[in-house]
């Protein structure tokens, strides 16, 4: 149960870092890593998951 | 090299005489961003405001530098203008930038570029992002460089969708200054430019998505009114999406208090990646652009100088010292000193007084003609308001419109270098002959026979007999001695 980021989409924006209710995502290196020991998709936050919601690139932050 | 203040200059010590001369051999490579507005006709307080912010002043930009920090890359929205796995392409290429900042690293960047730039009176985030959705890193930013220093504008750049969340911290900052850009003010409209909206924790799409972006923009400009705070709204006009809704747009913002209202046109191309690229959407012509903007003209504040800056962009309007400071070249530590921006402002204190009594005489020269055409006249320049670049090293033209009535600046048209020593000159003349379209008389401080000819083949005639002249002295005595002639001929 967790997302990850497909790193050679993403435009480390940092949107997701800053919704994510979990505190799951940080930087690392060049790009944003969820960690998926912390990730819960949200599920008891919001009716969807934050970092997908919120990302500009299709396809980039999906189920792990 | 379209520097007021070259490095090298500043390396030795500057004198107030260094200064004024090159201030008059040029320094503003800017066309078109801001106001023409000018303590004739704008209102006291707004003008105090404006005066030295080279975006919101025409007047201002011959002197004054901005620079931008790419320290907000997290966006609320989607444009179909922008395309942010690229950076986006569009409004200034806005979200464009070589290397994002993180708050410390853009204090740090600004009083480097403070100490060498004495003409730097503006610091905006403007993206690449949306600087009030990621406000964590602009309030950051804005709370260390007003420390540090206290004399710089603030300014910054939203979509207004995230605006009223933040409006007292806004307030209490002192950002005198924000730009919000809005394309539409009916959501139908919306749902051609905007694919979605992230708001409360939620992806909205369709007609939702922009009714509430809509109404989160005109809660911003409310509140930024009540606040006192200076709007200028940003549209891009999308010609058969909204370039005539725009003027709707305009009124209304306009109602609402925004003192500028700034159209940009479209930047649309395959190969950034973004929708309307994709689709095939074209941008406006200049003529269209210019078409509209007219259309907006009366009682519109319309900024006719914007050039659509990076959000990383260094330096005057229209010139980019951004890779002058990128962050390997700047020490660990940087203490600010005020002494040369000091010397600086005095030095332009004193100009523009003279440019102002200039900008009358010239006003004179033209009422005295009783009948004569409203023509465009493009003029090369390196700033400082004077007729000061090669037509061949322009890389773009300020275009001026001219008639009994003044002369007023409408625009700027970027130009491929024509100058570039070898082959190809004559493509790239014809593309510059295209840029011109609709321009009578290009006024530059030197000119070649050959390019000369190529253009008066055209119809366009060129001139350098006003060389280093201010821009309005030279247009006027050039004018005058046009269409008196012709009256004396004809009479």
């Amino acid at each position: 149960m967790a997302y990850k980021i497909i790193a050679s989409q993403c435009t480390a924006c940092g949107a997701c870092e800053f919704e994510c209710p979990s505190a799951a995502i940080a930087m690392k290196r060049e790009t944003y890593i969820i960690d998926a020991t912390k990730c819960t998709e949200c599920e008891g936050s919001f009716d969807k998951p934050q970092c997908a919601s919120v990302c500009p690139v299709p396809k980039t932050c999906v189920p792990a | 090299m379209a520097n007021l203040i070259t490095l090298e200059s500043l390396a030795a010590p500057a004198s107030a005489a260094d200064m004024r001369a090159k201030l008059e051999n040029g320094g503003c490579s800017s066309g078109s961003c801001g106001s023409s507005g000018g303590p004739a006709d704008m209102a006291p307080e707004i003008w105090e405001k404006v005066k030295d912010h080279p975006c919101y002043s025409e007047e201002a930009h011959h002197y004054f530098a901005r620079m931008h920090v790419a320290v907000a890359p997290a966006c609320n929205i989607q444009c179909n203008y922008c395309n942010r796995k690229y950076d986006c392409a569009n409004e200034s290429r806005p979200g464009v930038v070589s290397e994002r900042l993180t708050p410390e690293q853009a204090v740090r960047k600004v009083v480097a570029v403070a100490n060498t730039v004495p003409q730097l009176s503006v610091l905006g985030i403007a993206g690449p992002g949306d600087a009030c959705y990621d406000w964590r890193k602009t309030r950051a930013t804005f709370e260390e460089v007003a420390k540090r220093i206290p004399d710089i504008k603030l300014c910054l750049s939203t979509n207004g969708l995230a605006l009223p969340d933040y409006i007292d911290e806004i307030a209490a900052l002192n950002i005198d200054h924000v730009t919000v850009t809005i394309n539409m003010i009916d959501p139908e409209i919306g749902t051609r430019i905007y694919p979605w909206v992230f708001f409360r924790n939620k992806r909205w799409t369709g007609l939702d998505a922009s009714k509430i972006l809509h109404e989160r923009q005109m809660e911003s400009l409310d509140l930024l009114a009540a606040r006192r705070i200076l709007i200028k709204v940003n549209s891009v006009m999308i010609p058969g999406i909204n370039d005539e809704h725009l003027i709707e747009v305009s009124r209304v913002v306009k109602a609402k208090g925004a003192f500028l209202h700034n159209v940009m046109p479209l930047i649309s191309d395959p190969a950034h990646g973004t929708q309307f690229g994709l689709t095939g959407q074209r941008g406006p012509t200049a003529m269209e652009l210019k078409a509209l903007q007219d259309k907006l003209g009366d009682g519109a504040k319309l900024m006719r100088h914007c050039r659509q800056c990076r959000a990383d962009a260094v330096g005057l309007l229209g010139e980019d010292r951004g890779q002058e400071f990128t962050m390997d070249k700047l020490p660990e530590e940087v203490e600010f000193d005020p002494a040369r921006r000091e010397a600086y402002r005095a030095v332009v204190a004193e100009s523009r007084g003279e440019h102002a009594t200039t900008k009358a005489a010239a006003g004179a020269t033209l009422a005295a003609i009783e009948t004569a055409p409203t023509v465009l006249v493009a003029v090369a320049t390196k700033g400082g308001g004077r007729i000061n670049q090669h037509f061949g090293h322009a890389s773009e033209f300020q275009v001026f419109e001219v008639s009994p009535a003044g002369i007023t600046l409408i625009g700027h048209r970027k130009v491929e270098n024509y100058c570039q020593g070898g082959w190809g000159e004559d493509a790239t003349l014809d593309g510059l002959i295209a840029a011109l379209e609709g321009v009578s008389n290009v006024l530059c401080a030197r000119i070649g026979t050959c390019p000369k000819d190529t253009l008066a083949a055209a119809g366009i005639t060129a001139s350098d007999a006003h060389a280093y002249d201010w821009i309005e002295a030279g247009i006027a005595a050039w004018y005058a001695a046009t269409y008196r002639t012709e009256i004396r001929l004809t009479a």
